[in-house]
């Protein structure tokens, strides 16, 4: 592999750092999602499928809110591992320390705006830190997971679905 | 539609969920295989009609046809390891593999190639498998292509397949059909979510209710956690009951007893097992030398509807870059042309927000093609290795080096030519920063200077082989040519994890035939019959 030594470093120190950090807060596995959890999961939701969501209002809310309950069941089908890294991620992201340093977003959840989160989005999918750009994944194909599929979003994209009826 | 399952068990057969398990047990046979795929299947078939009787061990569950109901939401959290997010230490590979009766023959793709000769060769020179050839295989490739219904696939491609076609043939590149393994297939296009049809011959639906009729057992839902041995000889497996989740253990404990052990846990599974059970290892090569032909992606946009989802999924193949170096030198790849499916697709594709959704709106026309890297042959291409977490359960780290991304762009390269020649609107690297390109002069020059690195550029993988590899001494390998493992008397392997290297093709077929020979001898030795007469 071609990584440089200090690059190691760096990333290892800052990762298992990060770990130790919202692991003790978190020891993950099976459990609910937290209201705040489910917030800062809903301003990511938000951001990630602007442009897939109709405009704010009740139904922009009512189908991120969908897509949060998707995210919920998708992570309780994960093996312990993976539920136990979530876990992680969620407890460091929920904290304001971590939300304003590692992700550089300063408001609350609540009232971020799409554009405070898809710069921060947008900072982690391209980091040099492996940590964060694993992490940027893991958010993305949670939530693209949980959008599609669910047959409602199907039609914009002009899929019809499985085919029905033989069987 | 029948459901040949549900009616063998109501005929009785012996299937025991260990979720419903009020209380552990100890329980005995000749001979106890880990693992219901491609390895295992074949295995349970072939040692039950010696009139062994076999113990099959799997941590998925029991699925069948009357539960494919061709919805994505379904089938990755019942039928994959991690619901189709298994993934590699540093996160940079995904990889799909099957958790369920049938392991991943239940939800491939049903592509079938035989082991190349060039690979047979490889392995008698550097791994001195001499007994190992394509001459001296070929009749077990044939007893199991009849078997399991490889046959040429007579169906016209679909239009996603006859976009590599049409690109290939203008730039004079050969293309291939894939041979495929059904039988009255509907051509609906959703094999990877289980065949609701009983058309894929998947050992969901062959070896298995085969070993099932002969009174072999299948436990599902318990995972085998170790290997009791002592004096070169393993006793007992102890396995761990799930709950009906299928992720966390109910408590309950299940000892096994037999003659024999065969490790068919597939290419993670197998090292993982091994390893937990700390079997004799002094050469260290145990879990090492994994390879996944990691898979690099190029999407493009078509003027006319593709419906990628629709039809049999992969059925045309492109060797012609394998064939451009040496077996060892630059890795070659193989092109093939995935199915697309909504949530397969979207997490896949790279980027979010209005970017995203607007080439989601082009999902009707979009058509993807892969490149297979073959890796294991250069002598910088080592693969990866399967440790095992806090939890004791396996971790693939499988570092991605300059001679995989060197291909890689020589691969973007190659796929972004033949979609435009196919008459692409605008192609894209499947590739954190690559922009969509609208013509093969921007392409060319874009993948030129594109940064390859884990994460950055998308890479997956639903071939896991090595780990346990094969030689003719321990000095270089884990197990004999017949799988038989070095140190343990009564242990066999019998998966993709005994190739020492990858295949350059999808390794269903080089799984069914090694395995068919190896459990043949086996059989024969077991059961003081005369082996074989095919070797």
């Amino acid at each position: 592999m071609i990584v440089s030594r200090r690059q190691f470093i760096r990333t290892g120190v800052a990762g298992s750092l990060l770990l130790a950090f919202s692991g003790w807060l978190n020891a993950a596995g099976e459990r609910r999602l937290s209201s705040d959890e489910r917030a800062m999961l809903a301003a990511i939701a938000g951001a990630l499928l602007d442009g897939a969501l109709p405009p704010a209002g009740d139904e922009r809310s009512r189908l991120v809110a969908l897509t949060v309950d998707g995210i919920a069941r998708t992570i309780a089908g994960l093996s312990v591992a993976s539920q136990r890294e979530v876990g992680e991620l969620f407890g460091l992201l929920v904290l304001a320390p971590g939300r304003m340093v590692l992700a550089g977003v300063g408001k609350p959840w609540r009232e971020a705006s799409v554009d405070d989160v898809s710069a921060f989005l947008e900072s982690w999918r391209t980091s040099r830190l492996a940590l964060l750009q694993g992490a940027y994944a893991a958010l993305h194909d949670l939530t693209f997971g949980a959008w599609y599929a669910r047959p409602d979003t199907w039609e914009a994209i002009a899929y019809p679905g499985p085919p029905r009826g033989y069987f | 539609m029948q459901d040949p399952i549900r009616a063998g068990l109501a005929a009785g057969w012996k299937h025991i969920d260990a979720a419903t398990l009020g209380k552990g047990q100890t329980v005995e046979a000749d001979v106890v295989i880990v693992g219901s795929g491609a390895g295992g299947g074949v295995t349970a078939d072939i040692l039950s009609a010696s009139g062994l009787r076999v113990i099959l061990v799997e941590e998925g569950p029991l699925r069948s046809s009357s539960d494919f109901r061709m919805l994505e939401s379904e089938a990755y959290p019942e039928l994959y390891q991690d619901s189709a997010a298994r993934k590699t230490m540093d996160k940079a590979i995904n990889i799909l593999q099957g958790r369920c009766v049938g392991g991943s023959t239940t939800v491939n793709w049903t592509s079938s190639f035989r082991t190349p000769p060039e690979v047979f060769a490889f392995w008698q020179r550097h791994y001195g498998l001499r007994q190992l050839s394509a001459e001296a295989m070929s009749s077990w490739f044939a007893v199991m292509e009849h078997k399991l219904w490889v046959r040429a696939w007579e169906t016209p491609p679909n239009p996603n397949n006859k976009v590599l076609a049409a690109g290939a043939e203008k730039l004079g590149i050969p293309i291939g059909a894939i041979k495929r393994n059904v039988k009255g297939c509907w051509n609906l296009g959703y094999c990877g979510m289980g065949c609701p049809t009983n058309a894929k011959q998947s050992m969901l639906l062959t070896t298995i209710p085969a070993a099932l009729n002969r009174g072999a057992t299948l436990y599902t839902r318990l995972r085998a956690e170790r290997l009791r041995f002592s004096g070169g000889r393993i006793s007992a497996l102890d396995c761990l009951a799930l709950r009906p989740d299928g992720i966390h253990p109910s408590g309950k404990r299940l000892q096994l007893r037999a003659r024999h052990f065969v490790a068919a846990a597939g290419a993670i599974g197998s090292p993982a097992l091994l390893l937990r059970s700390g079997v004799p290892d002094p050469h260290r090569l145990l879990g090492k030398r994994t390879f996944l032909h990691p898979v690099i992606i190029s999407s493009a946009v078509m003027p006319e509807r593709v419906d990628a989802y629709a039809g049999a999924p992969q059925t045309l193949y492109s060797d012609f870059f394998l064939h451009q170096t040496a077996i060892d030198g630059p890795l070659g790849f193989k092109l093939e042309t995935p199915p697309l499916h909504p949530v397969l697709y979207a997490t896949t594709l790279q980027g979010f927000g209005a970017a995203h959704a607007a080439l989601m709106r082009e999902f009707t026309r979009v058509n993807v093609v892969l490149a297979l890297l073959r890796d294991g042959f250069h002598p910088e291409s080592q693969g990866g290795q399967v440790r095992l977490g806090r939890d004791g359960l396996p971790v693939l780290d499988y570092p991605l080096g300059e001679v995989i991304w060197e291909a890689a762009r020589r691969a973007l390269l190659a796929m972004a030519e033949i979609q435009f020649a196919a008459g692409a609107r605008a192609v894209t690297p499947v590739h954190e920063t690559a922009p969509l390109y609208s013509s093969w002069a921007q392409a060319k020059k874009g993948i030129a200077e594109l940064p390859l690195k884990p994460l950055l550029c998308r890479v997956v993988s639903a071939h896991v082989m090595g780990g346990c590899g094969m030689a003719d001494v321990p000095q270089r390998g884990v197990a004999d040519h017949r799988g038989r493992h070095f140190w343990l008397g009564n242990l066999s392997i019998h998966d993709g994890s005994l190739f020492p290297t990858s295949l350059g093709a999808n390794p269903q077929l080089s799984i069914y035939g090694l395995v068919a020979r190896n459990a043949s001898l086996l059989a024969a030795e077991l059961s003081g019959r005369p082996p074989p007469l095919i070797p």
